[in-house]
């Protein structure tokens, strides 16, 4: 009986439900949409080369701080929940760029060695 | 329901375990660092990816003369250029385009279903669960599509110098340029597929728990919080995948 009553209950909270607040998100939406148009605009317009690698870069760098701070809420956390995930990920940045450089060199230079 | 055995009462004192650090649940802070975890991952492939990359020869003639090669590494929108249904047709990266849209709409889809959990409207919890299956399976189709159309290979296929002609790829051989550039778009985009085909098989489960109201009488959607998260995550790979495999 207790259950049945609680189920009335619930029932009864449906016409309670606060408006949907959905602004933000569509927002976001769109910016995420106009910078893929804008990569690809760059794609098609600009010759290849290492100016047009660093717009791509910073413009994927520019899409995940949407995702990760909208999208995942990293934003509206508190301030020790941000720096414990942005602090590595930011050494990991570190390590990638250090083992290209380093292993891009190291590969030169056995392949140069056994030419 | 009188005769339920009481168990003892949780300890809610500071040091009791009764405080949440960043003020998150315990399955959500670990989500994040599951997540941070899977970035290093998905770091190493990149790496991989950079590394073999500049070992081979760039190429270094105009686009319009481009031709597959194994002497250099091809160039992405004169290899991911078709589309289903419209063969033979040179779109470079319009299936790729069309692939991130959806994965990005389905994330918004997914949050709108967080954002619903909130208020507690199973309604609409259950309405943006399924939109967001549809587009993930969407995706994982248009990834089939894509694999199946880089292993079968163009008609013209890669010709070598003793005159036999090369069709497609797989990890060995492969019409679009050295055998690696194969083995790792099969890696990277077959890791990260994986990674949307647990997110599907997720938020199917979520989806049946939604629909059963068990997270109505747990009094939070905090589990579609928890799979958003993951799904997110998913779509930030394939941010990073489309930018350095596809673009650069």
């Amino acid at each position: 009986m207790a259950a049945h009553s609680h189920h009335n209950e619930d029932h009864g909270h449906v016409g309670d439900i606060p408006k949907a607040q959905t602004k933000a998100i569509w927002k976001t939406f769109v910016i995420l949409c106009v910078i893929t148009a804008i990569e690809f605009a760059f794609a098609f317009m600009m010759e290849a080369g290492t100016l047009r690698n660093a717009i791509f870069i910073g413009l994927t760098i520019l899409k995940a701080f949407y995702i990760v701070g909208e999208f995942m809420h990293l934003k509206h956390e508190t301030k020790g929940l941000i720096w414990a995930i942005l602090v590595p990920t930011i050494l990991l940045c570190w390590l990638l760029v250090a083992l290209l450089v380093e292993g891009t060199f190291y590969g030169d230079s056995v392949y140069n060695y056994f030419k | 329901m009188s005769q339920t055995t009481t168990f003892e009462q949780p300890k809610t004192g500071t040091w009791d375990g009764g405080n949440e650090p960043f003020k998150a649940s315990y399955g959500k802070l670990m989500m994040w660092f599951f997540l941070l975890s899977d970035a290093f991952t998905f770091g190493a492939f990149l790496t991989t990816y950079g590394l073999a990359r500049h070992r081979h020869h760039a190429y270094e003639g105009t686009p319009e003369a481009f031709t597959f090669s194994t002497e250099w590494w091809p160039i992405p929108e004169k290899v991911f250029n078709a589309f289903p249904f419209f063969h033979g047709v040179d779109w470079p990266l319009a299936f790729v385009a069309l692939m991130t849209m959806i994965l990005i709409l389905s994330s918004v889809t997914m949050v709108l279903a967080v954002e619903a959990g909130h208020r507690m409207d199973k309604n609409d919890v259950q309405k943006w669960l399924l939109w967001t299956i549809l587009f993930g399976s969407m995706f994982l189709g248009c990834q089939a599509w894509e694999w199946s159309h880089f292993i079968a290979g163009t008609d013209e296929g890669m010709k070598l110098a003793d005159g036999s002609v090369i069709y497609g790829a797989n990890l060995i051989v492969n019409q679009y340029g050295p055998p690696l550039f194969a083995d790792l778009f099969f890696f990277i985009t077959g890791f990260h597929g994986t990674h949307v085909f647990s997110g599907v098989v997720l938020l199917i489960l979520i989806f049946f728990n939604t629909v059963n109201g068990v997270y109505h009488r747990r009094g939070h959607y905090e589990m579609v919080e928890k799979v958003g998260l993951y799904w997110h995550f998913v779509d930030l790979v394939w941010v990073f995948v489309f930018t350095f495999f596809y673009l650069v």
